[in-house]
């Protein structure tokens, strides 16, 4: 593990050192961004209206004291959602869609050599395949997160007037009571630090793959196990130092 | 000239290539002949950088290339195509745009219509003339192979380098891509090096060959001495060819050259 540790920062270091002329990485990093972030746009739009819904039901399940008030639901809606549902449930999902995608591009790249026809040509390949991808997952996902916290209090709204939980009214006084700004902030942090941590490690874990199709298959399984772990890890050391 | 000077290399114990000594001439077709597991990729691969040689140095045209500055190494592979086994076209971009990328990535002074003329000229070199908007997943393998040769000579390279350039393509596809990489050579005076097992190629571009064996070199010299070569495992890998043996036949018979042994003759024996 420390020996893999110690591979992740020297490939890390490779991508920064002798890197390619910034129009090319430029040129490069918007089209990932598409890939990454406009083409996620849908299922990350989908889980999170779902899991605001859902949040929103659940808890209106749970609150069963009449002296708590109704608005308390779309409070509760909205901390989830901004501290932990929208950052990590959306990375998570990101991890599983856009972690497969670059550990099984670069490790079909690896193996049909053409990472080798990069190299032959003085091209710096984790340079031009890697930083690019790091880059425009670290400008996406905060955007994601941003989309999925505003549609998952929707979907917690909806959720709410439609199945009679409570009313529109108290949901939206609910979602601005005692609003933290910080919060926010907070959140964001953890979506940079996220999108770093699942595209390194895809790219990582793609870019070494060796062997046939199904090593690419296991490199992409290998690459969203380690991305949702250090997810989670991160989760919890952003929290505790942040929070 | 590329120049290799005791160039070893092992894997976890197992030593592949044991101290190789050779030399790769300009304007020439240099083959590095031998069977599967012989170092032929190994070695050309520690060559254009993909590896590093354990002990031993290589040269390009007197400038050191192992264990030399980054900078110099990277203006050395700017002067290096190659041909990979499986052409290793960039999946996402048409054949033109595969061709156009090295010049796009290095040769930055060019305009973008400098580029596109480079680019048409190279694919009507290569007989692709009419193939620029296809995906390399729209073409057939032979296609791809000069696709590939394409995308090497684009740059203006100086050295050439072609793992395998025959591997899964029928015996007239494979002629004709070896007379692709014969005709270049000779046209641009530039150092071909071609790693293959298949004597067809020996017989057709072989200027200088190279013949490994257990990751040593035992035989250097070109086409019309390979025959005569007195060397038992080089005959033994030369003869285990039906082909061959048959056109040694008809040689011996008609106490004319191997290159008048038609393949038809052969055949026929």
């Amino acid at each position: 593990m420390v020996k893999s540790f110690g591979e992740f920062l020297l490939f890390i270091q490779s991508m920064l050192f002798r890197k390619e002329r910034f129009a090319v990485l430029w040129s490069r990093t918007v089209d990932e961004c598409i890939i990454i972030g406009v083409n996620s746009i849908f299922i990350v739009s989908i889980v999170s209206a779902f899991i605001g819904a859902v949040t929103c039901v659940q808890i209106a399940y749970n609150l069963v004291n009449p002296l708590i008030p109704k608005s308390t639901i779309g409070y509760m809606v909205r901390e989830m959602t901004i501290l932990e549902l929208a950052p990590t449930i959306t990375s998570i999902v990101l991890a599983g869609k856009v972690g497969s995608s670059i550990a099984g591009g670069l490790g079909t790249m690896r193996i049909t050599e053409q990472v080798s026809a990069l190299e032959v040509m003085g091209i710096n390949s984790a340079s031009y395949l890697v930083l690019p991808r790091i880059v425009a997952a670290m400008l996406m996902f905060p955007l994601l997160v941003i989309l999925a916290m505003s549609l998952s209090i929707i979907g917690g709204y909806l959720a709410g007037s439609l199945t009679g939980a409570l009313s529109a009214q108290e949901y939206i006084e609910g979602i601005r009571t005692d609003f933290v700004p910080y919060n926010i902030v907070f959140a964001l942090i953890k979506s940079v630090v996220f999108a770093f941590l699942v595209s390194a490690i895809s790219a990582f874990k793609g870019f070494f793959t060796s062997g046939g199709a199904l090593e690419v298959g296991a490199a992409s399984t290998d690459a969203v196990n380690n991305s949702i772990i250090a997810i989670l890890v991160a989760d919890f050391a952003l929290a505790a130092i942040l929070l | 000239m590329i120049e290799v000077h005791n160039v070893q290399k092992s894997f976890d114990g197992n030593q592949v290539l044991r101290g190789i000594n050779c030399t790769f001439e300009t304007g020439k077709c240099n083959l590095l002949l031998g069977g599967s597991g012989t170092g032929k990729s190994v070695l050309l691969q520690c060559i254009v950088g993909l590896m590093k040689p354990d002990i031993g140095s290589i040269t390009f045209d007197g400038t050191v290339f192992t264990n030399n500055k980054v900078d110099i190494k990277q203006e050395i592979r700017r002067k290096i195509g190659m041909l990979f086994q499986g052409s290793a076209l960039f999946d996402s971009m048409t054949v033109a745009e595969n061709v156009e990328f090295p010049l796009k990535m290095l040769m930055t002074e060019m305009s973008r219509e400098e580029r596109l003329d480079r680019v048409e000229f190279c694919l009507k070199r290569v007989g692709l003339e009419n193939a620029g908007n296809k995906m390399p997943s729209e073409i057939s393998g032979g296609m791809k192979k000069r696709v590939g040769i394409a995308r090497a000579i684009a740059p203006n390279c100086t050295y050439l380098f072609c793992d395998e350039p025959n591997s899964g393509l029928d015996p007239l596809t494979s002629i004709k891509i070896d007379e692709l990489i014969h005709e270049i050579t000779h046209e641009y005076g530039i150092t071909t090096v071609v790693v293959t097992h298949d004597m067809n190629s020996v017989v057709e571009i072989g200027d200088h060959i190279i013949f490994l064996y257990k990751g040593q070199k035992l035989w250097d010299g070109n086409k019309d001495e390979i025959l005569n070569a007195q060397v038992p495992e080089l005959k033994e890998f030369i003869f285990s060819s039906s082909l061959v043996r048959a056109a040694k036949k008809v040689d011996d018979e008609t106490d004319g050259g191997l290159a008048a042994a038609t393949t038809d003759e052969a055949i026929n024996i």
